[in-house]
């Protein structure tokens, strides 16, 4: 970010929060960018004369004489096709080593795409993965996170799905990454060969955590240059939405604001809605998909991030590890794909949706037989049937390092139904079991 | 003169204005920025300054910027047209607006004014009419629009004038009205009212005493909703809210739906007008589109315009009420709403009730909630406004304001189970948790004995009572084991069992399954009854289990197959020989 001639400058600060400063200042726009102490801040206030901003980079060693650069505009992201196969950080600016991109100048988080003019999301983004596939497939256009505790292995279950996705650009907005997960994800993107259709921008857990508040807007002010401007089908990588929200209530906390639900700001809901909803399928083919990781703790989902983005994107895939295959698995309860009827047995085989349905609840009267045995009680040859067939279930399909299509997968569950249950017991349309039956 | 202002503050999207005038609480105001001119809503005033909610990003916008007050509260324009549009929550017509993007100060009209409506009066010259009262009649597709004397006026007029039989376009005028003091006013066929404020123009508003039919069996069959009532259907996210809301909107028997996207998904509204033209109206045979009107303001459009898109919804249902249409309103979600009125008062820094939320809350809640009902027009004709909600409470939990709150407010409760979602048993309506008040209404009893038979609502009664018998059974097993409890629980089980799968759970996706008219909800109840008054004899529970889970199987064909058709019949014939050699 460059200072232009005629700036105003300012140097006497009259309040100082560990994530903002105010100051007396004229002519100041709301959320236009400064320069705070050489830290990039922006304007979240504005009370008569007095203007607040909430620095970046955090307000250690500010002194109150701190030299405040006005820039007149709010923050920007260069878009042209040189994004590919870039690094940049929370600013835009290169990390890579390569030269800054030259191209138009955009605003981030700008408007929105009037609904009116969205089109219904089709297109079927297989993983390979059954969990996902067969149980909550994707569509181009969804927005979709990951639920997962921090030791789940969901970066790379996230990176290998965005590898095998068939997109024309991969985009990454790393937050409080560590450095060790930055690296993982360049060398993955590597090492697939697919680096000149990966865009990156990352802040590590080195970095200041208010400096990720700009990471999604800029991820998604290049995937709506690609998606809207290209027609390019953009997958864009978010995570870890919970430390992007943990910096959202530090603000608000220095900014005193009454805090809602587990001291997050009350505006979570919209706040996190604004970058969800920029996934979209648009009329000229263009579409922005979202996977996000959404970081738990313990599991808990009634918690107030994992809770609000349930409320806004279409569905999850909750990650936890299963003792009886001793696999890492998509937990096909507590996970959903909204948009999944939109595709099944649509683009997939007609039995899709009626095999996810029944494997499911099989699945779930295995978990009641496993409750009756911790309580101590004689179960019935059904009970052990459904038990048997859930770990198979379990390894054979909802594992995370499964990669089948998904005519196998179905075939593989019809295997599964015939292996263990009656007709009868699956509850099946008798059309369907005519046609797939295998005993 | 107007009362102009100048920006003294801003915080994201509520400005201080300091202003030079009289204003108004609710007042609408024109923030300008560099020549584009943003809508706002005074929310509160102090002295000379005025606190105002803008409807849009205000990224750029600097102290000393200008602002102009209008002198009205925001309103919504009503006439012939409505139908089949896509609003935003300040009526823009959403389909009129250019470009990909929604650009800012960027306001469309709600209606086409070219176009042309045949009118044919109703009114006759020198007849005494008062607000309300039918002038005229325009053929809204196939809706028989009533052109009527404005909501706004006052007192007693006299049709001076009434224009013949033709073609007209909405800003003609159709009538000349003498007031009470003797002048002539103009009306053409559109108007004005203010969202906020309900429309009156009716002479009662009886209790509801006539059912909804929606086709959804755990709502028709359990708890019935009353046409003009209210409900709601709280429930975490992932239980099926918004299928069922869909399923609502495609089925009941309605004329009019309209349908308030507030601070939900994009792509949930994009599937209804996607799907909607295509699908048929199960009662008319017409296309969906034509009895719908979606206002939407989704989640990531400006917080505040999210409040007014539920007062806009309601304000287009109670102007059709009064042509005597049967309008089902439906808002997704009311918690969006809630909270949006907690970032203005957090903002605002009021002191917040619970869990942050303004302390009044549940009063604007209950106010919402009581413009909907059943009401008797000026002409003895009848119109209704049949309003469901949904909630999304925090965290699944439903001790939180917003729930309570409705809870107050509304008569049918449509809790959604997370535990049922989990097992994959949809609609996920908690059959013991929820309830219908109308149920207990004489009117309704008398309603349903007649329309379905005598005695129906006991069956009902019947019917909770052995879910509930069955649930407590199984609880049992669970702590003393299949083998520690008497036969009998195997079996109260089982048959709360066949409840739940052949009554209760329905397939939203299944052309056959997915809607089922009251008459065949009656044959299944009468048939699942029927089995759950037989007291079997099993040698042990296993027996028990195979023998339900296999009736279990024959129903639920028989709720995939065409009533009464050829199939149906043969998994009817299939049942009656098993529970024959039993």
């Amino acid at each position: 970010m460059s200072e232009k001639a005629f700036q105003r400058i300012y140097t006497k600060l009259t309040a100082i929060t560990k994530a903002t400063v105010t100051l007396e200042a004229q002519g100041v726009t709301n959320d236009e960018l400064a320069l705070v102490a050489g830290r990039l801040a922006q304007v979240v206030k504005i009370k008569d004369n007095a203007v607040t901003l909430q620095v970046f980079g955090g307000t250690e060693d500010i002194p109150t004489n701190a030299e405040v650069t006005f820039f007149g505009e709010p923050p920007s992201l260069n878009v042209s096709d040189d994004l590919a196969g870039r690094f940049f950080n929370a600013y835009g600016e290169p990390i890579d080593g390569g030269p800054a991109v030259e191209g138009e100048k955009r605003q981030i988080g700008g408007p929105s795409v009037n609904p009116y003019k969205r089109r219904q999301p089709s297109q079927l983004i297989p993983t390979g993965i059954a969990g996902i596939d067969l149980n909550n497939t994707l569509v181009s256009g969804q927005k979709i996170p990951f639920f997962a505790d921090p030791d789940q292995p969901y970066n790379q279950v996230m990176s290998m799905v965005a590898l095998r996705a068939d997109v024309d650009k991969i985009i990454l907005g790393g937050m409080g990454l560590t450095n060790d997960d930055y690296l993982f994800f360049k060398n993955q993107f590597e090492s697939a060969g697919a680096l000149n259709k990966i865009i990156s921008f990352v802040n590590t857990t080195d970095q200041p955590p208010v400096e990720r508040l700009l990471i999604p807007d800029m991820a998604l002010t290049a995937a709506e240059y690609f998606a809207v401007d290209k027609n390019e089908k953009v997958l864009v990588l978010l995570t870890d939405m919970t430390l992007y929200a943990d910096a959202l209530s530090i603000v608000s906390n220095r900014m005193d604001q009454i805090p809602s639900k587990d001291s997050m700001p009350g505006s979570l809901y919209s706040d996190l809605a604004k970058i969800y909803e920029k996934a979209v399928q648009l009329p000229d083919g263009g579409s922005i998909t979202i996977i996000a990781v959404t970081t738990l703790n313990d599991g808990d989902i009634t918690h107030a991030i994992p809770d609000n983005t349930g409320y806004i994107t279409e569905g999850q895939l909750f990650l936890r590890a299963d003792p009886d295959s001793g696999k890492v698995i998509v937990d096909p309860f507590r996970s959903l794909s909204r948009l999944k009827q939109l595709v099944q047995n649509k683009k997939t085989r007609e039995d899709h949706s009626a095999v996810m349905n029944t494997s499911v609840r099989l699945y779930a009267d295995a978990a009641n037989a496993k409750t009756k045995l911790e309580n101590g009680f004689d179960l019935s040859d059904y009970d052990l049937r459904c038990l048997d067939y859930a770990k198979e279930y379990a390894t054979r399909l909802l594992a995370i390092d499964v990669n089948i299509p998904i005519e196998e997968m179905l075939d593989t569950a019809w295997e599964l139904f015939g292996k263990y249950f009656t007709k009868a017991e699956t509850g099946l349309k008798e059309k369907l079991i005519e046609k797939y039956w295998k005993a | 003169m107007k009362t102009t202002g100048k920006v003294t503050g801003i915080i994201a999207n509520l400005v201080t204005v300091e202003v030079d005038g009289p204003v108004a609480q609710n007042e609408i105001c024109f923030i300008d920025l560099n020549g584009v001119k943003m809508m706002a809503e005074v929310i509160k005033v102090n002295g000379n300054k005025a606190s105002v909610q803008v409807f849009e990003s205000t990224r750029g916008l600097q102290i000393g910027d200008k602002v102009e007050f209008q002198g009205y509260m925001l309103e919504a324009t009503l006439g012939p047209g409505l139908l089949s549009s896509n609003f935003d929550g300040l009526q823009n017509n959403l389909a009129t607006m250019e470009g990909v993007f929604l650009k800012r100060g960027e306001y469309t009209k709600p209606l086409d004014e070219d176009k042309l409506w045949d009118f044919t009066p109703i009114a006759k010259v020198g007849q005494q009419v008062i607000a309300a009262d039918w002038l005229g009649e325009v053929k809204e597709g196939w809706l028989p629009h009533k052109i009527m004397m404005p909501f706004s006026f006052n007192g007693s007029y006299v049709v001076k004038s009434i224009a013949p039989a033709g073609q007209y376009k909405i800003t003609d005028t159709i009538a000349v009205l003498t007031n009470p003091d003797g002048e002539d006013v103009n009306v053409t066929m559109t108007q004005k009212w203010p969202v906020k404020v309900a429309v009156g123009g009716y002479v009662e508003k009886p209790r509801p005493f006539k059912v909804m039919e929606t086709g959804v069996r755990t709502i028709d069959t359990l708890n019935p909703i009353a046409e003009g009532g209210t409900g709601f259907i709280p429930g975490p996210f992932g239980c099926g809210k918004t299928v069922l809301q869909h399923a609502l909107a495609e089925q009941a028997d309605a004329d009019i739906i309209i349908m308030a996207a507030c601070g939900e998904r994009a792509n949930e509204v994009v599937e209804i007008f996607t799907e909607f033209p295509e699908l048929k109206d199960k009662h008319t045979g017409r296309s969906l589109m034509e009895r719908t009107i979606i206002i939407c303001n989704t989640s990531n459009m400006p917080v505040a315009a999210r409040e007014a898109s539920v007062y806009t919804a309601m304000t287009l249902g109670e102007y059709y009420r009064a042509m005597g249409m049967k309008v089902l309103l439906l808002a997704d979600s009311t918690s969006r709403w809630a909270q949006a009125l907690r970032e203005m008062s957090n903002r605002l820094e009021e002191l917040p009730g619970q869990d942050g939320f303004p302390v009044d809350l549940s009063a604007i809640i209950s106010n919402f909630y009581a413009r909907a009902g059943y009401v008797k027009l000026n002409n003895g004709q009848s119109g209704s406004i049949t309003f469901i909600g949904t909630v999304s409470p925090a965290g699944g939990n439903l001790k939180e304001p917003v729930t309570e709150s409705t809870k107050k407010a509304a008569r049918c409760f449509y809790g959604l189970s997370q535990n049922r979602a989990d097992k994959k048993r949809y609609p996920a309506v908690d059959p013991v948790d929820s309830y219908s008040k109308y149920l207990e209404y004489p009117e309704i009893i008398e309603y349903l004995d007649s329309k379905i038979e005598k005695g129906w609502v006991d069956k009902v009664t019947k019917t909770k009572y052995i879910i509930r018998r069955g649930k407590d059974a199984y609880e049992q097993i669970n702590i003393l084991g299949d083998d520690g409890v008497p036969m009998s629980y195997h079996e109260q089980y089982w048959k709360s069992e066949l409840i739940d799968f052949v009554i209760l759970q329905q397939d939203a996706f299944d052309d056959i399954d997915g809607c089922s008219p009251l008459e065949r909800q009656k044959f299944m109840l009468d048939l699942v009854l029927g089995i759950c008054d037989r007291s079997f004899k099993f040698d042990n529970f296993e027996q028990c289990t195979t023998y339900f889970k296999g009736l279990i199987n024959i129903c639920r064909q028989m709720n995939y197959s065409e009533y009464q058709s050829e199939q149906f019949n043969k998994y009817l014939n299939q049942l009656k020989e098993e529970l024959n050699h039993e």
